[in-house]
């Protein structure tokens, strides 16, 4: 099996790989220069795309509109340019209805140097996206960076229909960094790599249900999953938002007394938790069973 | 004082290139740089930096003048946000960036 890793990739390499060949067309490409207004006043090179590319292309032959975060700038980090791209996109979604619209989402969140107004854009990408999403338009997740999606993008990430991951990709709010600096090494050590991955790793989230697809680091077979993400959709209705802040609270109930990942999944019942960090993707899906059955037996 | 500096470089002759769509190379990320470049009506290769490394002019000039010497192109903008990268790097971002080029146009 020959893979391609995702993680490793570029953000314009990741949409050569996802979309149909030679099928991409950007919009404000980086010969616009439609850069960051403040980066510069703060001594920092911009990037001609402020670190997402956006267009429309096809996929299996379908319309879909995409956007790529490049993790390599500022750690794909949402600037006030960055984010009206993704709105502008996400908003052009709402007018032309492509059958999809897929993120690539690498990011720490909110860029610090552009601190308000990216905190502003990550609000109106949120926006957006819900929007797309209840237009019956399919929303797609795809997070295979090596910067993991965090901060205002982990949110932006769980707004979509669907979210698919590798079992190498994060997903979270706070980055460990930032939890280890408000509460200490004591509560989160965020130099034990081990600990991170299986507290914001792909496998915990998927285990959880945080995410839909969970898949080895592979170009490939992200592909494979956007597309079949395509007709996926999670109509957002009041009794399906009940239905989620009960798995919500048995997910809580479960933790009780701020778990690790371990002692959260045998509470759950996956068989074997401590083998869990070491299986690929394929061996851990029958693990999943048991764990949503305990959720949803505590939401009920 | 902390800040970027803008370094601008110009080397006259060499074959101008053919028509080719603007191409971009490299991310804006520690030790690394992007090089968009771009076709233009100077007959010469125009290059302009940003770099938040200062105080590297003499060196940024050896290795812009190598990559001149080396592809003698003309007719050619050549754009560069740099975050310290080293000029070995440099250099190979400015080959990828001309071979990107010439993939793109049969």
């Amino acid at each position: 099996m020959n893979f391609e890793s995702f993680a490793e990739m570029s953000a314009r390499e990741r949409l050569a790989a996802i979309v149909d060949a030679g099928s991409f067309h950007e919009w404000l490409p980086p010969s616009e220069r439609v850069t960051s207004p403040h980066l510069a006043q703060l001594g920092v090179p911009a990037a001609f795309d402020d670190g997402v590319a956006i267009g429309r292309a096809t996929l299996g032959a379908r319309t879909v509109f995409v956007a790529a975060q490049e993790g390599g700038f500022m750690g794909g980090g949402v600037g006030e340019v960055h984010g009206a791209k993704l709105v502008g996109l996400l908003r052009r979604a709402l007018r032309d209805r492509p059958d999809a619209v897929l993120v690539l989402a690498e990011s720490g969140g909110v860029r610090l140097h552009e601190a308000n107004a990216g905190l502003i854009a990550v609000s109106e990408v949120m926006r957006a996206l819900l929007d797309v999403r209840a237009a019956g338009i399919a929303t797609v997740m795809l997070i295979g960076g090596a910067n993991g999606c965090f901060g205002g993008m982990g949110i932006v990430a769980r707004c979509a229909d669907t979210v698919v991951m590798s079992d190498i990709a994060r997903h979270a709010m706070s980055g460990p960094e930032v939890i280890e600096s408000a509460h200490g090494a004591g509560e989160f050590d965020s130099r034990d790599r081990a600990l991170v991955w299986r507290t914001t790793g792909g496998k915990h989230r998927w285990l959880c249900g945080d995410c839909d697809v969970l898949l080895d680091d592979d170009a490939a077979a992200f592909r494979d999953a956007a597309i079949a993400a395509l007709d996926a959709h999670r109509p957002m209705t009041l009794e399906a938002l009940q239905l989620e802040s009960a798995l919500l609270q048995a997910r809580a109930d479960a933790d009780g007394d701020n778990a690790d990942a371990f002692e959260l999944w045998s509470r759950l019942g996956v068989p074997e938790p401590r083998a869990v960090p070491d299986l690929d993707a394929d061996a851990l899906r029958p693990r999943r069973p048991a764990a949503a059955a305990a959720l949803a037996q505590g939401a009920a | 004082m902390v800040g970027m500096e803008s370094l601008q470089y110009s080397f006259d002759g060499g074959r101008t290139l053919a028509p080719f769509a603007p191409k971009l190379v490299g991310v804006v990320a520690s030790g690394n740089l992007e090089v968009l470049v771009e076709p233009s009506t100077d007959t010469g290769c125009r290059i302009d930096v940003d770099t938040s490394a200062r105080g590297f002019g003499p060196v940024w000039e050896a290795v812009l003048r190598d990559f001149h010497e080396r592809h003698g192109i003309a007719g050619v903008r050549v754009a560069i946000h740099d975050m310290g990268a080293t000029p070995a790097v440099v250099s190979l971002r400015l080959d990828q960036a001309i071979a990107a080029i010439a993939g793109a146009t049969p």
